[in-house]
C-alpha cells in the first residue's frame, strides 16, 4: 500500500480531489470541448511515472464533440478494464501547443501497490536510482 | 509643453567638409536625429525613458542616446567617411512627453525617445554584444540625468540567431508529465545553514506531500555548512524517494551557481549523472554565462531554472535602468525555461497590469501592442520556445484563485514559507497547496467565478483536507498592499501610478 496522503498515484490534474463523480467528468469535458480540444481515453496496469503510452481506447476523438458520448466511451472503458488505470487527456492542435493541455485519473484499482526504489551504489556515493513498479512483478493482464 | 524642451533648431549637416571638419558637433547636427526615419522589419528598435539635464532639449538628447549606442564619440572623426557610416548610425525617430511628468506633477518632466538600430550592428546570438550597446556607456552620459531601457522590438531576423529556451513549456510538461495546471514549487527554507543531510529531509516531505519542485534559493552556492556535492546527493535521495512514493515525475532545481565556468559546468555534469531533471543558475553570472548554461541545457536534456537575483538593483526605480520586461525578452532568447516574474499578490513588487506585460512576453507566441501592460512593440517570438514564468515570494493556500486568475495555467507556483511553516509539518504543508491549486482549477474549469467564490470554494475543500483548513486558518488573512513603484504610464492601475 502507498504511504502517501491519500495513499494513491498522484498522477494527474484531480488525483489529491475526492475521485469525480460523472457530473463532474461531464463538466470537465464540457470544458476541454469548448477550447476545441480532443478527448482521448487511455488505460495501463503499470502506472510508472515514466510510463508514457498508455494503451489507448481507440484514437483520440477528433469528430466526437459532445460529453455524454464520450462519458459513454469512459464507461465502456471502465466496464473492459475495472481495474486498471483509466486516464482522460485532452489534446490542443493549436500551433504553439500542439501537445496535451489537460490529463485526469478516472478509474484505478481498489489497492495501489505503489512503487519500490532500487539503488545501485556507484562511485563517490552517487547512487543509481531505478523506480519499479510492484505491479509489474505480475505478467501482463494478471496485475491487479 | 514647450517647443523650446522638446526641440532644438539644430538641422543635420549635410555638407561633408563641415560636417567632417575638426571639433564638437551637437548629435541632431552629426544625423543621430531622423525624424522621417521608417524603421526597418530588420531594425532592432529600442524606446528609453530620458530625463533631460536642464536646457537639453528632448531631441538633443534622444540623439545623443541614439549616437552614445552606436557609433558616436565625443568629437567628430575624419575616419567615419571609411565607413558606410549613415547606415551604422542608430537613428533617434520619435520622441513623446511622458503622461503625468513634467510642470504640475510630482514627477520632473521625462520623454520617450524611439531609436532605431541597423541589424548589422550587432553579433549573431550575443546578448553580451547587443547589450553592451543598448545598456553599454550611454547610461553613464552626461546629457541625460536619468535613462531607463523600457522596451525593444527584436526583429525576427536577429531573433532566429538564438537557440531560445532549452526546453519550453510544452516540452517541459511533456517530461514531467504534468498538464492542465500551474506546477507547485517551493523554496527550501532556512535557506541558508542547513547541513545536505537536514536540507534533503525539507525536499522529501515537500514533494511526498504533493508540491512538483522544490528549489534551491540564489544564495546556496557551495558553503562551509553544506558543500554542494553533498547538497546534490541528498537531494537527488529525495526526488527519488519521493517520485516512487507518489507515481510522479518529480524534480528539485540544483543551483550550480558558481565562481566559474568550469565549476558551474562540473556541477551541472554531476546533476545529469545523478539523473536529475532540472538545473538552476542566478541571473547575476552575466548574460555570456547564461547563455553557456542554456547550449549545455539544450545539449543535456536539462530544465534550466533561472532565479533573477539581482534585476531590482536596475528594474524597480521607473527613472533609470532597465524595465524587468527587456530582461525577459533577453532571457526568452538567452535560452532559460524558468524565470522569476513576480506573483501580483506576493511579497515582491508586482503591479497587475505591468506583471501581465511580464507573462505574455515569456508565454506568447505573438505579443501585440499594449500600452497599458508596457509593452510598447509589435513583437513576432519567431517559434523561440515559450518560457515558464515563476511566482515565489510570500504567496499562500489562500490566494490560489487570485494566483489562477492573475497568472494562468502555465506558471510555478511556489510556496516555501507557506509549504514548509504549516502547523502540522512539511508534507501538510504541500498537501494543501496540492489540494487547494486541484479544487480550484476543477472549479474553474466548471464555470464557476472563482474571483468571488474561491475563499468559499477552498474551505469546502477544508472541509475534508485538515491541512487546507489549517493553512487558510493560518495564513487566510495575510496580504501584501504597498503601492507598486513601477506602474503603467497609460492606465488607470490599483496601485498609485507615479
Amino acid at each position: 500500500m502507498m504511504t502517501n496522503y491519500n495513499r494513491r498515484v498522484t498522477q494527474g490534474q484531480f488525483s489529491f480531489l475526492p475521485d469525480l463523480t460523472d457530473t463532474q467528468i461531464t463538466a470537465q469535458l464540457e470544458y476541454a470541448l469548448g477550447k476545441g480540444w480532443a478527448i482521448g481515453i487511455e488505460y495501463t496496469d503499470d502506472p510508472h511515472p515514466r510510463n508514457t503510452y498508455w494503451e489507448m481506447f481507440g484514437n483520440p476523438m477528433f469528430d466526437l464533440r459532445d460529453a455524454a458520448g464520450i462519458l459513454m466511451e469512459i464507461n465502456n472503458c471502465r466496464k473492459t478494464f475495472p481495474s486498471h488505470y483509466i486516464r482522460v487527456t485532452a489534446f490542443d492542435a493549436t500551433r504553439g501547443v500542439e501537445s496535451p493541455t489537460m490529463s485526469y485519473i478516472v478509474n484505478r484499482p481498489k489497492n495501489e501497490p505503489g512503487f519500490g526504489l532500487v539503488r545501485q551504489e556507484v562511485d563517490s556515493r552517487a547512487i543509481r536510482y531505478t523506480i519499479h513498479s510492484y505491479a509489474t512483478d505480475k505478467s501482463e493482464g494478471e496485475r491487479y | 509643453m514647450s517647443n523650446d524642451a522638446m526641440h532644438s533648431d539644430d538641422k543635420q549637416i549635410t555638407d561633408g567638409r563641415k560636417r567632417y571638419a575638426s571639433g564638437v558637433l551637437k548629435y541632431k547636427q552629426m544625423g543621430y536625429w531622423q525624424p522621417d526615419y521608417l524603421p526597418k522589419e530588420t531594425d532592432v528598435i529600442a524606446m528609453f525613458r530620458i530625463t533631460p539635464q536642464e536646457g537639453v532639449p528632448a531631441d538633443e538628447c534622444a540623439a545623443a542616446v541614439a549616437g552614445e549606442s552606436s557609433t558616436a564619440t565625443w568629437t567628430v572623426v575624419w575616419t567615419d567617411r571609411l565607413t558606410a557610416c549613415e547606415l551604422y548610425r542608430a537613428k533617434a525617430y520619435r520622441v513623446d512627453p511622458v503622461p503625468n511628468t513634467g510642470p504640475g506633477t510630482k514627477t520632473e518632466q521625462q520623454y520617450f525617445a524611439y531609436i532605431a538600430y541597423d541589424l548589422d550592428l550587432f553579433e549573431p546570438g550575443s546578448i553580451a554584444n547587443l547589450t553592451a550597446s543598448i545598456i553599454g556607456n550611454v547610461f553613464g552620459f552626461k546629457a541625460v540625468k536619468a535613462l531607463r531601457l523600457e522596451d525593444m522590438r527584436i526583429p525576427v531576423a536577429y531573433l532566429k540567431t538564438f537557440p531560445g529556451p532549452a526546453t519550453g513549456i510544452v516540452v517541459e510538461r511533456e517530461r514531467l508529465d504534468k498538464f492542465g495546471r500551474p506546477l507547485l514549487g517551493a523554496t527550501t527554507k532556512p535557506k541558508l545553514g542547513l547541513s545536505g543531510r537536514n536540507y534533503g529531509r525539507v525536499v522529501y516531505e515537500a514533494l511526498k506531500g504533493g508540491l512538483d519542485f522544490v528549489k534551491d534559493d540564489e544564495n546556496i552556492n557551495s558553503q562551509p555548512f553544506m558543500h554542494w556535492r553533498d547538497r546534490f546527493l541528498y537531494c537527488m535521495e529525495a526526488v527519488n524517494k519521493a517520485s516512487a512514493a507518489t507515481g510522479e515525475v518529480k524534480g528539485h532545481y540544483l543551483n550550480v551557481t558558481a565562481g566559474t565556468m568550469d565549476e558551474m559546468i562540473a556541477r551541472a555534469e554531476f546533476a545529469k549523472s545523478l539523473g536529475s531533471v532540472i538545473i538552476m543558475i542566478d541571473l547575476v553570472i552575466g548574460y555570456t554565462a547564461i547563455q553557456t548554461m542554456a547550449a549545455w541545457a539544450r545539449k543535456n536534456d536539462m530544465i534550466l531554472h533561472l532565479h533573477r537575483a539581482g534585476n531590482s538593483t536596475y528594474s524597480r526605480q521607473k527613472n533609470h535602468g532597465m524595465n524587468f520586461r527587456v530582461i525577459c525578452k533577453w532571457m526568452r532568447m538567452a535560452g532559460v525555461d524558468h524565470i522569476h516574474a513576480g506573483t501580483v499578490v506576493g511579497k515582491l513588487e508586482g503591479d497587475p497590469l505591468m506583471i501581465k506585460g511580464f507573462y505574455d512576453t515569456l508565454r506568447e507566441t505573438h505579443t501585440p501592442q499594449c500600452l497599458e501592460t508596457g509593452l510598447f512593440f509589435d513583437q513576432d517570438w519567431a517559434s523561440l520556445n515559450k518560457v515558464m514564468p515563476v511566482a515565489s515570494g510570500g504567496i499562500h493556500a489562500g490566494q490560489m484563485h487570485q494566483l489562477l486568475t492573475y497568472l494562468g495555467d502555465d506558471v510555478v507556483l511556489q510556496f516555501g514559507g507557506g509549504t514548509i511553516g504549516h502547523p502540522q509539518g512539511i508534507q501538510a504543508g504541500a498537501t494543501a497547496n496540492r489540494v487547494a491549486l486541484e479544487a480550484m482549477i476543477l472549479a474553474r474549469n466548471e464555470g464557476r467565478d472563482i474571483w468571488n467564490e474561491g475563499p468559499q470554494i477552498l474551505r469546502d475543500a477544508g472541509k475534508w483536507c485538515s491541512p487546507l483548513k489549517q493553512a487558510l486558518d493560518v495564513w487566510g488573512d495575510v496580504s501584501f498592499n504597498y503601492e507598486s513603484t513601477d506602474t503603467s504610464d497609460y492606465a488607470p492601475t490599483p496601485t498609485v501610478s507615479a
